[in-house]
């Protein structure tokens, strides 16, 4: 799935497009039936229902172009084009997990890719983000860095220090906040005065835009012309894409039996499903038919099960190498 | 050899280091001001430019932040906090992150970053501009942690420091930036983890680091001189990871103990290395080890209560004699 560093057009890959939220929607399906089951242990924060925003950003970049992301960052990895089998590997503790077994859910690595990592304490992956763009900047690399973050991160103090220094040197940085509404169990309307991040952002003298984060082909088409933007030299642009997250906070299950959102809310965004949607649209203009669509499907489930056979018959760290990593010589 | 000050040792191993390594840069508060730093940043903005040599906002979560991403993404940062108690508003990017990525990730992500913390004490200064905070640092896994005490090791460490592949907390005292020694003038490494006999002695060890040693250093000549002790003086320079073999060698050699520690002595530096010479070498002691170090409480600001808050070498020496008079009960 590692995509070719060349130059993104402009015109998306729409089976890529469906291709890559398709393999996010069904591996974290999985995920959450081995929740269930008790297989997995680690606490995993799910992606369901975010992915047109992982994968219309990741499909605008190239290969090298660096990506930070958080403790609900499986989409992410995937969509920049992180191995899924070393990725259900770490999910089981795995020693031929992405990170040996050291990170579990939380803690995914694929640095081969640009995916320098994802954090789970919130915020903390912001001004690290900016950091790789110093470094771009500094190397002449023309890389660009991409940082993921939710609506609950842009509470925190080291949110707006980032934000500042990112515009004040013209970094080239893209801001990826995904709104989803809720940061853990609370609202936005209880946390921020007025629902306004992109607003907050462009007083910074940084462009910024809301868009619809379930809308792949919207996604796609303003992380292009962002890219394009940073690329050109003239610093980091944001984009405030607004989703909405399926499952709980943490966990399988649906967030619905407690009072801070309702089964109808939850429906009414399974509704607005940006897989179905851009299905919908490519079938009605033919740009796949039903029997491609379904091999697609085919496509992934088996490298589902291909990763999951791996993660049953890798072997778990040896307790002997609990002490490695500590440092790097 | 010619004699530097400690000040300019640093400032040397900055120009040398960032001549040689183009991906070093340095970045915090105020390392283009002439009084935040004293001498030890000059003419690195003028030389290296903008880009290389960053007066930051002050946002010292954000920058320590930037600098752990850069780090990890081809840059050697080093990042100046000009007066240690300010970092701990970093605190999550040093230890959350800087620390731990290289091990969350199961090796495949390093943080080669070096944190400059001054210690700034004295000068009526208080609570919130006088803090030694290193036994801290010292508790994490995945730091480093060195506070060179002489000119010569200012400057190797700090290069060490800068080449090593893992973040390093680098500790300088402005107490000692006036003190000069035999510095060489090439470029050249002292290596992290290295403690050093600063003086031979077979009655007593004083261990110490930073400033104190120079205080250590002076308690020994007096004990040499009134009392007839013969005291080794061993300068730890790295306090993490110690160098326990070399702190093993002089007190299996002498027996007793002191400990001189710049920092709070309740679950300090000092404590650490009280308690691995206990643990491992309980049958070399001769008397119970007894520690130099702060009072528990903050920093005052009048000069008679800094006076003796900190620690001097007057405290050293009666602490030696403490341990000579010690006699088992029968």
């Amino acid at each position: 799935m590692i995509k070719k560093n060349k130059k993104k057009p402009m015109k998306p890959d729409l089976k890529q497009l469906f291709l890559s939220m398709t393999r996010l929607r069904m591996f974290e399906e999985r995920v959450a039936d081995l929740l269930l089951k008790d297989e997995i242990k680690c606490p995993t924060h799910l992606y369901i229902g975010q992915e047109a925003v992982a994968v219309g950003v990741c499909e605008a970049l190239k290969k090298d172009d660096y990506v930070f992301s958080t403790h609900r960052s499986h989409g992410h990895y995937l969509a920049k084009g992180g191995d899924m089998k070393k990725l259900m590997a770490e999910l089981f503790g795995k020693s031929t997990g992405c990170s040996q077994g050291r990170g579990g859910s939380m803690h995914i690595a694929a640095p081969d890719i640009g995916y320098l990592g994802s954090t789970a304490i919130v915020g903390a992956d912001i001004p690290i983000g900016v950091g790789a763009g110093l470094s771009s900047c500094v190397r002449k690399s023309k890389q660009i860095s991409v940082i993921f973050f939710g609506d609950g991160a842009v509470d925190e103090g080291v949110f707006y220090e980032s934000i500042n220094y990112a515009s004040l040197y013209k970094l080239p940085v893209l801001f990826i906040c995904e709104n989803n509404l809720f940061s853990t169990h609370l609202r936005i309307c209880f946390r921020q005065p007025a629902d306004n991040i992109f607003q907050r952002i462009k007083t910074f003298k940084m462009p910024s835009k809301r868009i619809d984060g379930n809308d792949v082909l919207e996604v796609y088409k303003n992380t292009c012309a962002a890219v394009d933007h940073i690329r050109q030299g003239k610093g980091p642009y944001f984009l405030e894409c607004r989703t909405y997250r399926w499952r709980a906070h943490v966990g399988p299950w649906l967030d619905i039996d407690f009072d801070f959102r309702s089964k109808a809310e939850v429906e009414s965004w399974i509704r607005k499903c940006p897989i179905k949607k851009l299905e919908k649209a490519m079938l009605k203009k033919k740009d796949f038919s039903a029997a491609e669509r379904d091999r697609i499907i085919a496509d992934v489930k088996n490298e589902i099960d291909e990763a999951y056979r791996f993660s049953q018959e890798s072997p778990y760290p040896d307790a002997k190498e609990l002490l490695n990593h500590v440092f790097r010589d | 050899m010619r004699k530097i000050k400690y000040s300019q040792a640093i400032n040397e191993a900055f120009h040398q280091v960032m001549n040689r390594e183009k991906n070093v840069i340095v970045m915090g508060i105020g390392v283009n001001s002439p009084w935040y730093v004293g001498h030890t940043m000059e003419g690195l903005f003028k030389k290296f430019g903008c880009n290389r040599v960053i007066d930051t906002p002050v946002s010292e979560n954000g920058f320590t932040g930037i600098a752990v991403g850069a780090a990890m993404s081809g840059l050697r940062p080093v990042v100046i906090h000009p007066r240690m108690d300010f970092m701990y508003y970093s605190f999550d990017q040093i230890i959350n992150q800087a620390a731990n990525w290289h091990y969350m990730f199961g090796g495949s992500v390093n943080v080669p970053l070096t944190l400059r913390g001054i210690v700034n004490r004295g000068g009526e200064q208080a609570a919130q501009h006088s803090q030694s905070i290193q036994a801290l640092f010292m508790h994490i896994p995945g730091l480093k942690v060195v506070m060179p005490a002489t000119p010569s090791d200012a400057k190797g460490l700090l290069i060490s420091s800068v080449l090593d592949n893992n973040p390093v907390i680098y500790i300088d005292d402005r107490w000692l930036y006036d003190i000069e020694d035999d510095v060489p003038d090439g470029f050249y490494q002292v290596p992290i983890g290295e403690a050093k006999v600063l003086k031979q002695g077979k009655d007593v060890t004083i261990i110490a680091s930073s400033y104190l040693v120079y205080e250590g250093l002076k308690a020994a000549e007096k004990l040499g001189a009134l009392d007839n002790i013969d005291a080794e003086l061993l300068d730890l320079r790295t306090i993490k990871p110690l160098d326990t073999s070399r702190i093993f060698d002089s007190v299996k050699k002498t027996g007793r103990v002191v400990i001189a520690d710049g920092g709070w002595q309740t679950a300090g530096a000092s404590a650490e290395v009280s308690a691995l010479i206990s643990s491992e070498i309980f049958s070399s002691l001769k008397a119970p080890v007894r520690r130099v170090c702060l009072p528990d409480a903050p920093a005052p600001a009048s000069k008679t209560l800094e006076q003796v808050y900190y620690p001097h070498s007057e405290d050293i020496y009666l602490s030696v004699k403490q341990v000579m008079g010690y006699k088992e009960k029968a």
